[in-house]
């Protein structure tokens, strides 16, 4: 078995355990209220997993789970690919 | 830190567009150069990992939390260019699909939290290796120190690109967002030397590929 399975599992189990998270404002947000900012944020032109809740979903943490799940999943698929694209085509007996 | 529309200027979204864009080209143009079969998978599950654990929010004192940004953590293992590459993905997804991070303040936060997080936290990392030594030792007080130096330089340049925007003042923005990120720092530091321990007990190999 490849080692990189096993890491991907650890990933996705990370990423079961973000109901967890603490739902306070984060550090930036925080500033932002602080200083009297936070009413310039502008919400997206659209929204496919917003805030990192999967739509549809009664139950919260089934849909950050299911949010957390695929997202892990797509950020291996994408990146393991652009890497595969722009890695170098020479051999190099030093790798 | 991930910056939503509204915040910047745009003056300062074309700046960081194109800065960030040049920055990527050049990830690009040198991990074609260098990057090699065996970091294929490690970038890929990279990436994976710092997306999981960037929603693990932990809170921090008075009400607010931070979480991981990974960059650190990235360019240890990687390098910064392939850092780069890898937080350029993580925080296109993140704005695209998750609403995390505005369209337009996509360039900035490449530029904070890749471009800056991933050349602090490798050279840090990489001057205390060399007056520490590369053991065990070494290495994790060098991830602890590349990490929270990351965080805390990214959180300086979000101050700045802030207060040129003209959204506050650099006078209250700046020492208010470097506090916060100080103390966020220290949870980035002890993540990125779990992290690090781990590679170093399971595969301590990969700490000894090319850096790219």
């Amino acid at each position: 078995m490849k080692w990189w399975y096993i890491a991907l599992v650890v990933c996705l189990l990370v990423a079961a355990f973000s109901p967890l998270a603490s739902s306070s404002p984060d550090g930036l947000e925080r500033v932002a209220e602080d200083k009297g900012f936070l009413v310039l944020a502008q919400d997206a032109p659209f929204q496919l997993i917003a805030d990192y809740a999967f739509p549809w979903i009664e139950n919260e943490a089934v849909a950050t789970i299911l949010a957390g799940l695929i997202g892990t999943l797509i950020l291996f698929g994408v990146v393991y690919g652009v890497a595969w694209l722009v890695k170098s085509r020479r051999q190099d007996p030093a790798m | 830190m991930h910056i939503p529309d509204g915040f910047l200027s745009i003056a300062t979204v074309a700046t960081t567009y194109a800065v960030s864009a040049g920055g990527v080209g050049n990830a690009v143009r040198i991990a074609n150069r260098k990057l090699g079969e065996k970091q294929v998978p490690l970038m890929g599950v990279l990436a994976a990992f710092i997306f999981a654990a960037q929603m693990l929010n932990f809170p921090i004192a008075g009400g607010t939390s931070g979480h991981l940004i990974g960059a650190a953590l990235a360019a240890i293992l990687l390098g910064p260019w392939a850092s780069v590459l890898i937080m350029s993905c993580v925080l296109l997804a993140q704005s695209l699909v998750f609403q995390d991070g505005g369209l337009l303040a996509l360039g900035a936060n490449i530029f904070n939290m890749g471009i800056v997080a991933s050349f602090s936290g490798y050279y840090l990392y990489r001057l205390a290796v060399s007056l520490l030594g590369d053991g065990r030792r070494g290495r994790l007080i060098g991830g602890f120190v590349g990490a929270w130096g990351s965080v805390f330089l990214a959180s300086i340049f979000c101050a700045i690109e802030l207060a040129v925007s003209g959204a506050s003042p650099i006078a209250a923005v700046l020492p208010a967002m470097a506090g916060l990120h100080a103390l966020i720092g220290i949870g980035e530091g002890l993540i990125t030397g779990a992290a690090l321990s781990l590679v170093l007990v399971a595969r301590p190999d990969l700490l000894q590929l090319q850096k790219i």
